[in-house]
C-alpha cells in the first residue's frame, strides 16, 4: 500500500538479540543478551501512552507502564528505574521471568491488531541500565518506627515484603533455609534464564537499605515460629515456597538416574554442578534424557540437560501441545535447541540394570477426552499402545506440594486440605496473630510475579498492623 | 561461619572428630538429628549426623570417616579455622522412653551416632546393653565413651584383634538368646543394619536403624534421599533418619549410596593428588 505524505513509518516490535541456538545450547550464559539503548529507545518509542492503560491493570503489582516507558523514551534511565522500584522491587527478575504474554503485554491495545509493546525487555533493559551505569544511589525511607519483622523465605515474595517494609521504616530481617538468598530464583530458574549475579545484586541493594538477612536459618528446625515472637518481633510474613516435590508413583521410580526436578535444578543451579569438578556437587550426567512435565520447570530441566550435553532430550506430556503449561517463549526456546515433545506419553512403568540404574521408561499412547475438573481435555490412555523409551536419566517435573516442614511445627496455623496455608487473599493474614503468608505456600505452585504481588499486599497489611494494630 | 575449637583424629587418622561453634544448633538439637555442613564457597552440602551437642558451650561434635572429596576437604579443616554453612538439626530426633532392656549395635563410625542415642536411653532408666564392632582394633572408635554411656559394653572386631573375634550380629544373638530384649537401636554400615535388622526380626524385636542416603537440601524439598520402607518411599531427611528397621529396603539404599561412586572416586584421587603435589 502506498505511504500517504507525512504517515510516519510503524516501528515494528523490536526483536530481542539473543544467543543463536547452536551455540547457547552448548553454554549456561544468559539467552537473551538484551536492548541497546537504541532498540529500547525504539522500543519505547511504540508505546502510545493510553489515558486509561490495561497493561497496568494486567500486572499484580500495578507497575507504571506508560510512565517508565516514557521515561525510557526521552532518555532518562535513572528515572525510569526509579519509577519501576517504587512499584516493584525486583525489576531485573521480572523484566526476565514475567509471563508477559498474558499480563501487561497481553492487554496491550496495539497486542489487537499486531504486536504488543515489550514491557518485559523494556523493564530489564532499565534495571540492567541502572545495574550497569546507575548511581547507585538508594530510594528514600521512611523514620524508624522501632518495629521488627521477621520474613521466612527469601524468594520473590520474602524478598518485596523486605523491600517494602524497609522503605516504610520497620526493621527487617530475612531468614533463609539455604545457604543462599534467592529462594526458587537461585535454586530452580537456571543461569541462562536468570543469571545468579542478578539475584546476588537484587538481594544486596535490599541489605544496603538495611535489610538484615540470616542464611542457614530452617524455621521450623533451628527455631520454632513461636520463638521468633520471642526474639521480639513483632510481625513475621512466611513466603517459604511450595518445595515438596510430586513423583508419579510408578514402579521403579527409586532407580539411580531418576531425579526430581527440584534435585536436578538445584544441583545444577543453587550448587553450580554444571561446572563439576570445578565446584564439588556432583549432577548426572543424562546422554538420552526424558523430562516428564511441560511447564516452565520441565523446560529449564530440559534445556540443562542440553547444555550438560545430552544426545538427545524429550519431554514427556500426557496431554497435547495446547494444555503445555509452558510460557510460550520457553517452548520456542526449547525447540530451537534441539529438545523433542513427546505429547499425548505417559510413562507407566521404569526399567533399570543390576545395579540399580534407569535404562528405560514403558509409556502409553494417550488421547484427549472429556475436559476434567480442570476444564482441560483428560487424556485417557489408548490400550495396547505401550512402547519403550531408552534413556539413562528422566527428570521428574510433574509439580510440587506443601512442604510440611515448618507448618507441621506450628498447630495453630490453619491449613488447606492439600497442606497449603490458609490466608485472606487481600490481606496474607493467617489464623495466627501477627503471622502473614504468600507466594506458593498459599497458592500451590505459581508463578514469581503472583508471589510478588501477595508479598506486596501483605507487606501493606503487615504495616498497617505495626502501624493500627490487628 | 561456624568455627571448629576442637579437632581429634581417630582409627589411625581415617576418622576426624570435629566440635563446632554453632549456639543456634546446640540449644536445639536432640539425639538422632543431623546437620548439612558445607566447607567453602563451591563446597557440596554433606548430611552428618551430630555426635553430640553443648548447649551451655553453643558447640555441636560431628564424627565422620573420610571417604571422598568433600570429607578430605573437612579433614584438612584446622583448630580455628571454620565450616562455611551448618544448617540443622534437621530430621526427627529417636524417640527414647523407658522400654525396659535396650541393645544398642553400631559399627564403624555409626558408633558416633549411636552415642547420644545409648546415653539418652540409660538416661531414660533403660538397662542398655551396648555392642560395637570394627574391622580391627585400631579402627575402634569411642570406647570409653561408650563404655560410661552404657551398662554392658561389649566388643567385636572382625579379625580377632580386640574383643570377641567375629561380627556383631554374632554377639547380639547371644544377648537375644539370653535375655528378654524389648528395643534394639543399630546404627551402622548399611549390611550391618541389614544382618542385625534381619536377625531381630526373627526375634520379633523392634529395632530402629539410622540412615544416611544422599541429599541436598535435607529439608524435603528435593526427595533424593528416597528410601523405600515398608513398600512406601519415604525422605529420609524429614520423615527420618531413624526407620524401623525391619521395613526398610537395605539392597535399595545400598544401590542408591552408589549413586555418584564413580565421580566420588574420581574427584578424591584427583584432590589427593593436588594435595600432595
Amino acid at each position: 500500500m502506498a505511504k500517504r505524505p507525512g504517515q510516519k513509518e510503524k516501528t515494528p516490535r523490536q526483536a530481542m538479540p539473543e544467543q543463536p541456538a547452536d551455540v547457547r545450547k552448548h553454554n549456561f550464559e544468559e539467552v537473551p543478551t538484551g536492548y541497546t539503548i537504541e532498540l529500547a529507545q525504539a522500543e519505547a518509542s511504540r508505546c502510545l501512552q493510553c489515558k486509561k492503560p490495561s497493561c497496568v491493570a494486567g500486572c499484580p503489582v500495578s507497575v507504571d507502564i506508560p510512565g517508565f516507558i516514557s521515561l525510557i523514551t526521552m532518555g532518562d534511565f535513572t528515572g525510569a528505574i526509579r519509577n519501576l522500584w517504587s512499584k516493584n522491587a525486583l525489576p531485573a527478575v521480572c523484566g526476565r521471568v514475567c509471563p508477559q504474554e498474558i499480563q501487561c503485554e497481553g492487554r496491550c491495545i496495539l497486542a489487537r491488531k499486531g504486536e504488543a509493546v515489550a514491557v518485559g525487555n523494556l523493564e530489564r533493559f532499565a534495571a540492567d541500565y541502572e545495574r550497569a551505569y546507575g548511581s547507585g544511589a538508594l530510594p528514600p525511607k521512611a523514620p524508624a518506627t522501632g518495629k521488627r519483622v521477621a520474613v521466612v523465605g527469601s524468594g520473590p515474595s520474602g524478598l518485596t515484603v523486605a523491600g517494602d517494609l524497609i522503605a516504610k521504616g520497620h526493621e527487617v530481617t530475612i531468614l533463609e533455609a539455604f545457604h543462599k538468598p534467592g529462594g526458587v530464583l537461585v535454586y530452580g530458574i537456571p543461569e541462562f534464564r536468570l543469571p545468579k549475579e542478578i539475584v546476588a545484586q537484587e538481594v544486596n541493594f535490599l541489605e544496603r537499605q538495611g535489610v538484615n538477612l540470616e542464611c542457614n536459618q530452617v524455621v521450623g528446625r533451628t527455631m520454632t515460629l513461636d520463638e521468633l515472637f520471642e526474639q521480639n518481633f513483632d510481625a513475621v510474613y512466611l513466603g517459604v515456597g511450595a518445595g515438596l516435590p510430586r513423583f508419579m508413583n510408578i514402579p521403579g521410580e527409586n532407580l539411580i538416574g531418576i531425579l526430581s526436578a527440584n534435585e536436578y535444578l538445584t544441583r545444577a543451579n543453587l550448587m553450580k554442578a554444571y561446572k563439576y569438578p570445578e565446584v564439588d556437587t556432583p549432577i548426572p550426567i543424562g546422554k538420552s534424557v526424558c523430562v516428564l512435565g511441560a511447564g516452565n520447570v520441565a523446560m529449564d530441566a530440559a534445556r540443562t540437560a542440553m547444555r550438560l550435553g545430552a544426545d538427545n532430550v524429550r519431554i514427556v506430556y500426557r496431554r497435547s501441545e495446547d494444555e503445555m503449561p509452558a510460557r510460550k517463549a520457553e517452548i520456542h526456546h526449547a525447540r530451537e535447541e534441539g529438545i523433542e515433545f513427546h505429547l499425548l506419553t505417559n510413562p507407566i512403568n521404569y526399567i533399570g540394570d543390576e545395579i540399580g540404574r534407569l535404562t528405560g521408561m514403558e509409556c502409553l499412547k494417550m488421547e484427549l477426552g472429556e475436559p476434567d475438573e480442570s476444564g482441560r481435555r483428560r487424556p485417557v490412555p489408548i490400550e495396547g499402545s505401550a512402547f519403550l523409551i531408552a534413556c539413562d536419566l528422566v527428570i521428574v517435573a510433574v509439580g510440587s506440594g506443601a512442604n510440611p516442614l515448618l507448618t507441621q511445627s506450628t498447630p495453630d496455623l490453619t491449613l488447606n486440605q492439600w497442606g497449603y496455608i490458609s490466608a485472606d487473599p487481600e490481606t496474607g493474614k493467617t489464623t495466627k496473630r501477627g503471622v502473614w503468608a504468600g507466594g506458593d505456600i498459599v497458592t500451590g505452585a505459581a508463578t514469581v510475579i503472583l508471589a510478588m504481588g501477595a508479598g506486596r499486599k501483605a507487606a501493606d497489611s503487615i504495616h498497617d498492623y505495626l502501624t493500627w494494630g490487628w | 561461619m561456624f568455627k571448629i575449637v576442637r579437632r581429634e583424629e581417630m582409627a589411625q587418622g581415617t576418622v576426624i572428630l570435629n566440635e563446632i561453634e554453632a549456639p543456634l544448633i546446640a540449644k536445639k538439637a536432640n539425639p538422632g538429628q543431623f546437620v548439612i555442613l558445607k566447607a567453602h564457597e563451591d563446597g557440596e552440602r554433606i548430611p552428618l549426623t551430630m555426635a553430640d551437642t553443648d548447649p551451655e558451650k553453643g558447640t555441636i561434635t560431628i564424627i565422620y570417616m573420610v571417604v571422598g572429596k568433600s570429607t578430605a576437604h573437612f579433614r584438612d579443616l584446622a583448630v580455628g579455622d571454620a565450616y562455611q554453612d551448618v544448617i540443622g538439626p534437621l530430621g526427627k530426633a529417636t524417640h527414647i522412653e523407658n522400654v525396659g532392656k535396650v541393645v544398642c549395635v553400631g559399627g564403624g563410625t555409626g558408633v558416633a551416632v549411636l552415642h547420644p542415642i545409648t546415653r539418652a536411653m540409660k538416661a531414660a532408666g533403660n538397662d542398655v546393653t551396648c555392642i560395637i564392632g570394627a574391622r580391627t582394633k585400631e579402627l575402634l572408635i569411642l570406647e570409653e565413651q561408650m563404655k560410661s554411656a552404657s551398662h554392658d559394653l561389649r566388643i567385636c572386631t572382625d579379625d580377632g584383634s580386640y574383643g570377641r573375634k567375629g561380627f556383631v550380629t554374632e554377639a547380639l544373638k547371644e544377648v537375644l538368646d539370653d535375655e528378654t530384649v524389648n528395643q534394639v537401636v543399630a546404627i551402622g554400615p548399611v549390611p550391618m543394619m541389614k544382618f542385625v535388622s534381619k536377625l531381630t526380626k526373627e526375634y520379633k524385636v523392634p529395632t530402629m536403624v539410622s540412615l544416611n542416603p544422599i541429599m541436598v537440601d535435607g529439608t524435603g524439598m528435593c526427595g533424593g534421599c528416597r528410601v523405600t520402607v515398608g513398600n512406601k518411599t519415604r525422605f529420609a531427611c524429614v520423615d527420618g533418619p531413624e526407620f524401623d528397621g525391619h521395613l526398610v529396603d537395605y539392597d535399595e539404599l545400598m544401590l542408591r549410596l552408589q549413586a555418584y561412586g564413580k565421580e566420588e572416586k574420581e574427584c578424591y584421587e584427583e584432590y589427593c593428588t593436588l594435595r600432595d603435589a
